[in-house]
């Protein structure tokens, strides 16, 4: 069952970590923002910390034990990337992948093969 | 002013109510707490890509420590935006917590790129307003998604892909901005030497504490080799 004390120390810890990475260059660095190690982690740490988080979630959606191991997650990943090169909507992206992942858990299709 | 603060952030009215309510739906189809803790999440929290991993989070009711830590690393893109808007919110007074807690991706961009007249003042008001307009598009979202999810019967499996399908998505947008293919794969194989050699419970973690290591050497050598910014890479 729903433990609420649980949920709301959740919350309450999530929202301090989201509102730290806000505040913290207003606290600390009024002064360094011209430093080189800052600007080398500005410039690169998003997109490998987006990629890792990619990697990890497409990776536990996939079922390794089918006959094609992973394929019910790598065909909507695939989706994803060729819509969202396409069109460059997020939105439509994120739905078109969805669906397919959707359709492909719910009709086990891919099973079959 | 509410007028114009409500045309500059129109935009984003499109994008944050149907995301908002993807995560709402998310929210009361994945997991068994009560609604209104999808739209609290939004006021509280507020951040798009957060809020959809907090989810899976909670479907395993993953300890703080992790919860910390996998949040900030996932929002650390926000610690640059700041950096960029030190000058801009200086003077603010009372509204400038505010600003900086409503410091979204969407809404750094609107307050980044849209032109300023001289009334520091004015602008600061309307930079205010149009935070205060986008949070509310994004709690309205959350709070019909969860809404739906919970009373509208259809079968949700694999609804949670939308998590994996927002990840590529903002990855590929990194890249586009980046050109450069290096932090990608650093992030990729980081992934994947975690997932060979921890527990599901650490594998977040793990990565991301190679990703930062690999990068600080990156660092390192760049700065050793004496290379300039904007050297190419991979």
């Amino acid at each position: 069952m729903a433990d609420m004390s649980y949920l709301l120390s959740f919350i309450a810890v999530a929202a301090i970590a989201t509102f730290a990475t806000r505040v913290i260059p207003f606290v600390f660095f009024e002064r360094h923002t011209e430093h080189p190690l800052i600007k080398h982690l500005g410039r690169y740490l998003p997109a490998a910390v987006m990629a890792l988080l990619a990697t990890v979630f497409l990776t536990r959606s996939g079922n390794w034990n089918a006959a094609l191991p992973g394929l019910d997650a790598a065909l909507p990943g695939l989706l994803v990337v060729a819509i969202h090169l396409w069109r460059r909507n997020a939105l439509l992206s994120i739905a078109a992948g969805t669906a397919l992942y959707m359709m492909i858990q719910q009709t086990g299709f891919l099973s079959g093969l | 002013m509410n007028q114009s603060a409500f045309r500059l952030t129109l935009p984003i009215l499109f994008g944050y109510i149907p995301l908002g309510m993807a995560f709402g739906v998310l929210f009361s189809t994945q997991l068994d707490y009560p609604w209104w803790a999808a739209p609290l999440m939004g006021v509280l929290i507020y951040a798009g890509a957060g809020q959809i991993l907090a989810v899976s989070l909670l479907a395993v009711g993953a300890g703080m420590v992790e919860v910390f830590v996998a949040m900030f690393v996932l929002n650390a893109r926000h610690l640059f935006y700041g950096l960029s808007l030190l000058g801009q919110f200086r003077g603010a007074g009372w509204r400038k917590a505010y600003l900086i807690f409503g410091l979204t991706d969407e809404t750094y961009s609107l307050l980044t790129s849209r032109p300023r007249g001289p009334d520091r003042h004015h602008e600061q008001e309307l930079d205010f307003r149009i935070t205060g307009f986008n949070q509310c598009y994004w709690v309205i979202g959350c709070a019909t998604g969860a809404l739906l999810g919970e009373n509208v019967a259809f079968d949700s499996t694999g609804i949670e892909f939308a998590l994996v399908a927002l990840f590529i998505v903002l990855t590929i947008e990194q890249y586009k901005a980046l050109k450069d293919g290096f932090p990608i794969w650093t992030g990729a194989a980081a992934a994947g030497i975690a997932m060979l050699l921890l527990t599901p419970a650490h594998q977040l973690i793990g990565a991301i504490v190679i990703v930062t290591a690999v990068l600080l050497l990156h660092y390192r050598r760049m700065k050793d080799t004496g290379a300039t910014e904007g050297a190419k890479h991979g």
